[in-house]
């Protein structure tokens, strides 16, 4: 018997996410502790006596009765969720509740009433990622770490922070309630959003992780899009955006393990069924009036999946696009993005102007790719020793072995 | 063939479910080797870390065993192998020595000598 990847992960987030609907939003490092005892407990049993039939199950069944006996103990000391707290009374009601707050359809309602928690508006952006990584993703904050460049006591430290305003706020967010579910669910998706990007764009050196980010986000925002409030068109384009872009994730690297630019990947090694999925997505999201900029970014990167080669990208198509993106999200890096692609429609000179007229520049600052755009449109003017500077400039910013390697062979390259 | 008893002590347990996933499958990846080598006997069982002492003449029974976690006996197993120094070249390659733990090998001792 195998284990499926990552399946302790899954279970610790569908694990946390129903413990915390039973003991209440205020005891959430109770429902921690239980699920990391479920995991301890796996490991001694299965690594002499093999994997169990069922594992999911098996785990539950450990949660369960870890809860139970939690519930037991600590039944007067504690004050427990409302709901909870009537039927914990008699011994005979406390193993019923506790057998329904596992209930699987519910564990569903519970993850998503957990990432919306979690999107606390108290808490940074960043501080919500975090914690969705974590408390739905079953990460530890080693790996929430290694995602963010970050050492993993900051991250700790970040975390409990963050758990402890969470558990501040008091209940859980009500995911039945239509309008509090509209007026969080684009907080929701910008951290799904962010933790996607982290993995598509980020600065982490392990391609691992990267990739467990992206699908991550993934299977998250499908989550998201499977309840009747959550499908709206924004989210279907997040997916559509999420699989588009992922489907070129296996291209990025070539086969010496290096970064290979857009404009030199092979692409038959895109994913060809997960940029059928991204379109059917983004089909899906067409209905209705609303254009998201996940809809403009999903249309941006369908373009480039739609080109067989990279001459035959439709570059006036997404330089449009990019104009539509700057005037619903308008970003130093969206602007960065479309003078890149104004460069390719007509000329290295005019990408470079359109360069200079991006508003806030200075935010790119610390950003290597702004230095090499700038040193890649300067190398087809042939200024070779000026693109050789940016270049220069860009490997000194550079995040990660894979990305001066690259910048290394733009330097070679203005020779 | 002599039989040996592994006794694990200590080690920490995985910091993530990711971590305890990839300490979980180095073992059963360790335990399938010993099996394909034909040097598991019985893969034996883990054990609850809470337990009682009972002592002297009047029986008394205390909590214990009161060892420091790093020293507590967390499970055993039962191998074969033609010597101590080959069964304790087998332990090397166990994975609770990656997380700070150790394995006690100790012979059985022969009915028939």
């Amino acid at each position: 018997m195998e284990l499926s990847d990552h399946l302790f992960r899954r279970e610790a987030g569908r694990m946390v996410a129903a413990l915390t609907r039973a003991f209440g939003l205020h005891n959430l490092a109770l429902a921690e502790d239980v699920v990391q005892d479920a995991f301890c407990r796996a490991l001694e049993v299965w690594k002499l006596r093999g994997i169990p039939e069922n594992p999911s199950a098996w785990l539950m069944k450990t949660a369960k009765n870890r809860a139970v006996g939690v519930l037991r103990r600590e039944r007067t000391a504690l004050t427990f969720a409302p709901d909870l707290g009537r039927l914990l009374q008699t011994e005979w009601t406390l193993a019923n509740a506790v057998e329904e707050m596992f209930d699987p359809i519910g564990i569903k309602d519970d993850q998503l009433r957990m990432m919306f928690s979690c999107c606390h508006p108290r808490l940074s952006a960043p501080a919500q990622v975090m914690l969705v990584l974590q408390l739905v993703g079953g990460f530890g904050a080693r790996e929430v770490a290694s995602a963010f460049v970050s050492s993993p006591a900051a991250v700790e430290k970040r975390l409990s922070r963050s758990k402890k305003t969470l558990a501040e706020s008091g209940v859980l967010f009500d995911i039945a309630d239509a309008a509090d579910f509209a007026l969080r669910l684009p907080v929701v998706q910008r951290a799904l959003y962010l933790i996607f990007s982290e993995g598509y764009h980020g600065a982490s050196a392990h391609a691992v992780i990267r990739t467990d980010l992206c699908c991550e986000s993934i299977r998250l925002t499908r989550q998201l899009a499977e309840h009747p409030l959550g499908a709206v068109p924004s989210t279907l384009a997040l997916c559509a955006l999420m699989y588009l872009d992922a489907a070129r994730l296996p291209a990025r690297l070539d086969a010496s393990g290096d970064l290979s630019s857009l404009f030199d990947q092979d692409r038959s090694r895109w994913d060809r069924e997960m940029i059928d999925e991204g379109r059917a997505w983004l089909e899906r999201s067409a209905s209705g009036t609303e254009l998201s900029r996940y809809h403009v970014e999903a249309a941006i990167a369908a373009v480039h999946t739609d080109a067989p080669r990279f001459e035959e990208t439709d570059w006036a198509a997404i330089v449009s696009l990019y104009d539509t993106l700057m005037e619903i999200a308008p970003s130093p890096v969206v602007a960065l993005s479309r003078a890149i692609a104004v460069a390719q429609l007509r000329g290295p000179q005019s990408g470079l102007e359109a360069i200079d007229a991006v508003n806030d520049r200075d935010r790119l600052a610390e950003y290597p790719f702004y230095y090499a755009a700038r040193g890649e449109l300067e190398l087809r003017r042939k200024n070779n020793a000026i693109a050789r500077d940016y270049f220069q400039t860009a490997l000194a910013l550079a995040r990660n072995p894979v990305e001066q390697r690259f910048l290394k062979k733009r330097v070679d390259a203005c020779a | 063939m002599n039989e040996f008893l592994y006794l694990y002590r200590g080690g920490q347990r995985g910091e993530s479910p990711d971590q305890s996933q990839q300490i979980m499958q180095k073992w059963l990846a360790w335990m399938k080797d010993l099996t394909a080598s034909g040097n598991l006997k019985d893969p034996g069982q883990p054990l609850e870390t809470e337990g009682k002492v009972v002592k002297g003449k009047g029986a008394t029974v205390t909590d214990g065993p009161f060892a420091e976690a790093k020293d507590l006996v967390g499970g055993f197993t039962i191998v074969v192998a033609d010597s101590l120094a080959h069964a304790a070249k087998l332990a090397g390659g166990c994975p609770i020595l990656d997380v700070d733990g150790c394995v006690e090998v100790r012979p059985v001792m022969k009915m028939d000598m």
